[in-house]
């Protein structure tokens, strides 16, 4: 009926339709879960030998993992007897007691117990301080960044040093370990990197030449040396360049180094950003009447941060990963702690040192795999904008 | 009510005038660097001075009096100086980053076109793949292949034995070692021949084809060229290469080539994570040609290899190689943790060994940055150079 | 100029059937496309309902309609960009099945221009015409940058011959976009909107290549809103809406009468 229709208009030089045709279903081999198949695994020979393989590396690899982890896990003990083959007369997965046990050394490195409180308070500030920045229908965010980036470190600071004066014992950097000082490296570095970093570019791109001499050198210096070299540098020369009395603290000289380092990346980033901003942006501005700082700060800057969020947040993920490099100038962050409990002799087993490794890298992960997907929905988010 | 227009600029108070504020600003600025590095220069120099400690670089012809254990020239403990341990460590650094690089572009290339492919199940193992290794530091990537699997290994009792004559344990991959004998020479000689051939072929190849049209077997001929006929020298010759198997014995085993632990897990370790990135990279660089091209190509008649070749590959290179060499770049920056797992590279004996041992802390980290630093900016300047002859011509 | 309901006939040319004459090559049939009972659908939707349509050699059609009507997809599918799912699509006697034999010879005979251009940029403007010429039809470097020359001269640009296609202006492009068409010498040029994409004062000069070329006697399929365009050189219009063809008719009778309800509100709202 309707179908042949269609055929008179093959031959016929005038054509009007006489009956509208709904839409049928797509035919059966094209739908449904055969029809995927078909499409996307077997579309042809190659991709069937393909999906063969991988599907047969997935079967033996994900079932290890899991056994590793879970199945094949000890989840109560003491010490060693409990993950060791010959006692427990069956395969051994990860050491999961050695976990419970060596968990406050891994949060706490050797802060003093009573005080740890202290590192408590911190934590839950900064998880206060990341909400408010990230989450962007909060109130008043603008409050928000001066707490992250002015409240948060000095009353950090002072709550995690002490201060004798009111009453907090002072508790050297040394005794500092493990979570506590990735967060705080982490965080001190992206609280200086930020600024410092759109310091340099601005004088990057400044007319004033020794203004962009300087800024440049400093710029490409860092970003061509590798970052233990830098810390190298910080942790041991810092000490011969400043007066005798100053006996920096070796966590400050490793912050300081990567302090530095995090600004060097940073100041590219913002620059391509300022690079972004049409001219016209700048010749409004200063047809206004606007001076340097001011059209900085309340007409480019603004633009171009938002517009380079998402690498912003790719340098942070760089960063969080580069705390684990002051592990070499004898800091105690996560993974040095874990390497340190890893080869107690309370401790040793095989599966040992494969468990340490398998809670460090969940925990990395976790963070930056969580910065990464925020990283793209603001992708997506400024793409949108961008459309009509 | 002047009418007189061409004299000079309205007279603005001095300190308001933007010329003389950014020439106050610039000298302001130079003092104060030139103030810090004075007194960084001056607080040095007097805690040098009180612990003993020499300046200069007369430490280089020092005898360095400590063991490497991978040389790629001859080095003693006795005999060597501390100048001959930084080329040492230069060499191994050079070595590890180089393989690793091409490790890690093999690798990266193949996982970053796997994610585009229209198989299901490779592109969703090629994500994981990336999201997994990029969001995991590196330093516990090789904390974890040298800890956890390498050293896990067997003893040298207990070696692995693998076929084809090389051994595996906890202290490295024993393989057997090659003898070039005498002809050897002649197999070099042919590779070269063939190699110059091939391209002399190339070129002959591109001219008849402009005359013609028709197109010669090129990549059969260079195949044929530059792996047949050396193997065809090889074998008339009379195979002239022996190898030397390494014998396992109770405790140690003797003869082959040793390849350590911690350079296989370094090289492992930053190739995989490396190959992440590079995934990335080449991902975004297909990515980047439109669909528009590969259409107009098979519009036009053309397959989809040649369509490949000629007009989606150029295109994405433009994207890719920048990218690209940063990476090599972060790869021969991040070669330097090799100083956590003890694999001898420039920064382990240079800056490690060699700054503890005499305390010249200054000279050895300047020149150690010195090196990185030349290795950044020469790559930069070839890139940069790259970058002009390719760009594409516009308005 | 032909214009006239009876191109169904033949054109009334003797070329030669290869070579840079000027002249189309004669079809190996009288039909140049037929379509049959075509559906094509995306994963669930169904974008091509029932598409029957016969094009006779040195026919013009003119395709219109509102967006998302399918126009652009059916054309893609004669030269095989995109796959039907069921019905014939059969071009100049060979049938677009997935046979890769068929489908290379299918794009050697049918030229496609595009609404945004798809010049090669890293390629100069004689280089993008004579690519297919030398990797396709494997032709002497020099007798394929001739080719290229008459076919840029013809479409009168000889002047930007080792330009880049970045230094053209769109109009500039779309003219050697429908030169490097031409070079492989085609039996059918397939047009998707190629002036969608132009400002409009080089829409003109577009229009008017296109024009001669009609006028030489090509098989055109054009799908447009250009309507001035079609009243000139279709010899027919066809409407299409929500995948299926609605009405055809010559353009004299199409613009003037149309019969179904919605050619009308689609002719009302394009013909102010």
């Amino acid at each position: 009926m309707t179908q042949s229709e269609g055929e008179l208009a093959v031959t016929e030089l005038t054509f009007v339709r006489r009956y509208h045709l709904q839409p049928l279903a797509p035919p059966a081999r094209m739908t449904g879960a055969l029809g995927w198949l078909r499409e996307n695994l077997l579309s042809t020979p190659f991709n069937i030998a393909l999906t063969v393989i991988i599907a047969l590396l997935l079967a033996w690899a994900i079932p290890e993992l899991v056994k590793f982890l879970v199945v094949d896990a000890v989840w109560h003990g003491t010490d060693r007897e409990a993950c060791l083959e010959a006692t427990q007369h069956r395969e051994i997965g990860a050491c999961w007691p050695f976990v419970w046990e060596r968990l406050p050394y891994f949060i706490y490195g050797s802060y003093p117990i009573p005080q740890r409180w202290r590192v408590d308070v911190f934590f839950a500030m900064l998880a206060i301080g990341i909400f408010w920045l990230l989450w962007l229908n909060a109130p008043r965010r603008d409050l928000g960044v001066i707490y992250s980036f002015v409240v948060l470190p000095i009353v950090s600071l002072i709550l995690l040093h002490g201060f004798a004066a009111i009453g907090l014992p002072v508790v050297d950097t040394v005794l500092w370990g493990g979570v506590l000082v990735t967060l705080v490296v982490a965080s001190v570095g992206i609280v200086v990197s930020l600024p410092l970093g759109i310091l340099l570019a601005l004088g990057r791109r400044s007319p004033m030449p020794v203004v962009r001499l300087a800024s440049t050198i400093f710029i490409e210096f860092v970003r061509g040396v590798p970052l233990i070299t830098v810390l190298f540098m910080a942790s041991v020369m810092l000490p011969l360049f400043v007066s005798e009395e100053l006996e920096p603290d070796k966590l400050l000289r490793a912050l300081i180094g990567i302090a530095l380092f995090a600004s060097a990346y940073m100041a590219e980033v913002v620059r391509a950003g300022l690079q972004a901003i049409p001219k016209g942006q700048f010749e409004g501005a200063m047809a206004v009447g606007l001076r340097y700082w001011q059209m900085m700060q309340l007409i480019i800057l603004p633009q171009a941060l938002k517009i380079t969020i998402p690498n912003i947040v790719n340098t942070y993920i760089g960063l969080f990963k580069d705390t684990t490099l002051v592990f070499i100038v004898g800091i105690f962050d996560l993974l040095r702690t874990i390497e340190v409990a890893r080869i107690d002799p309370k401790w040793a087993t095989p599966v040992t040192s494969t468990t340490g490794y398998a809670v460090a890298a969940i925990f990395y992960w976790i963070f930056c795999y969580g910065m990464s997907r925020y990283a793209r929905a603001m992708e997506m988010r400024l793409a949108s904008g961008d459309k009509r | 009510m002047s009418t007189d227009l061409t004299t000079g600029s309205a007279r603005v108070a001095f300190y308001n005038d933007p010329k003389v504020r950014s020439i106050v600003y610039q000298v302001a600025l130079c003092v104060a660097i030139a103030l810090v590095v004075y007194g960084a220069t001056t607080n040095a120099i007097d805690h040098l001075r009180r612990a003993h400690i020499t300046s200069g670089f007369g430490f280089w012809d020092d005898p360095a009096g400590f063991d490497i254990s991978q040389t790629l020239i001859s080095y003693s403990s006795a005999a060597s100086t501390y100048g001959r341990a930084f080329w040492v460590g230069l060499l191994n650094t050079l070595l590890v980053a180089g393989l690793g690089i091409v490790f890690a572009t093999i690798l990266g290339f193949t996982i970053g076109i796997s994610r585009l492919s229209s198989n299901w199940l490779l592109a969703k193992f090629a994500t994981g793949y990336v999201e997994t290794i990029r969001n995991i530091p590196l330093l516990l990537q090789l904390l974890f292949w040298y800890n956890a699997v390498l050293k896990a290994l067997p003893d040298t009792r207990d070696s692995i034995a693998i076929p084809g004559g090389a051994y595996l344990n906890n202290r490295g991959l024993f393989l057997p070692s090659p003898n070039f004998l005498d002809g050897f020479g002649a197999v070099l000689l042919a590779l070269i021949l063939g190699l110059i051939v091939a391209v002399v072929f190339h070129l002959w190849a591109s001219k008849r084809q402009e005359r013609t049209g028709e197109r010669a077997p090129v990549l059969w001929v260079t195949l044929a060229l530059v792996l047949g006929l050396p193997v065809l020298v090889f074998a008339l010759r009379g195979f002239p290469l022996s190898f030397d198997y390494p014998q396992a014995g109770r405790f140690n085993i003797a003869g082959g080539v040793e390849v350590l632990p911690e350079f296989a897990a370094l090289l492992f370790g930053l190739s995989i994570y490396t190959a992440a990135f590079i995934a990335e990279v080449v991902r975004a660089g297909i990515l980047a040609v439109s669909r528009g091209q590969t259409e107009a190509a098979y519009s036009l008649g053309l397959k989809p290899g040649p369509t490949l070749r000629l007009i989606i590959v150029p295109q994405a290179m433009r994207v890719v190689v920048p990218p690209l060499t940063s990476q090599y770049l972060n790869l021969v920056k991040n070669s330097t943790l090799a100083v956590a797992i003890g694999y001898p590279d420039l920064v382990q004996v240079f800056t490690g060994t060699v700054l503890n041992q005499t305390g010249q802390a200054v000279e050895v980290v300047a020149v150690t940055m010195l090196v990185y630093l030349t290795i950044s900016l020469v790559t930069s300047l070839a890139m940069n150079i790259y970058n002009r002859s390719v760009a594409l011509v516009e308005r | 100029m032909a214009t006239n309901a009876e191109s169904m006939t033949m054109p009334e040319t003797t070329a030669a059937t290869t070579g840079p004459t000027g002249k189309p090559r004669r079809l190996a049939t009288d039909v140049a496309v037929e379509i049959v009972g075509m559906n094509k659908w995306y994963g669930d939707f169904h974008v091509l309902r029932d598409i029957n349509l016969r094009v006779m050699g040195g026919e013009r059609i003119v395709i219109c309609g509102p967006s998302g009507s399918g126009k652009s997809t059916m054309i893609r599918c004669i030269n095989r960009l995109e796959e039907h799912q069921s019905g014939r699509v059969v071009v100049d006697g060979l049938e677009l099945t997935n046979d890769l034999k068929k489908i290379d010879e299918v794009r050697r005979e049918v030229g496609m221009v595009f609404q945004h251009f798809n010049l090669f940029p890293h390629l100069t403007v004689m280089e993008n015409c004579t690519l297919a010429l030398i990797w396709v039809r494997k032709t002497p470097k020099k007798e394929a940058e001739e080719v290229a020359l008459h076919y840029l001269k013809r479409v009168k640009i000889p002047e930007q011959a080792n330009k880049f296609p970045g230094q053209l202006s769109g109009g500039q492009q779309q003219r050697v976009a429908i030169a490097r068409a031409l070079c492989m010498n085609p039996k059918i040029m397939l047009f998707d909107e190629p002036t969608s994409a132009l400002d409009p004062e080089m829409v003109k000069e577009v229009l008017d290549t296109m024009v001669q070329l009609a006028e030489d006697g090509m098989t055109m399929l054009v799908v447009t809103h250009e309507m001035g365009f079609a009243r000139q050189v279709a010899s027919r219009v066809v409407f299409m809406d929500e995948g299926q063809i609605v009405e055809a008719n010559v353009p004299s009778e199409f613009f003037a009468h149309p019969q179904h309800e919605r050619t009308k509100l689609f002719l009302s709202q394009i013909l102010r």
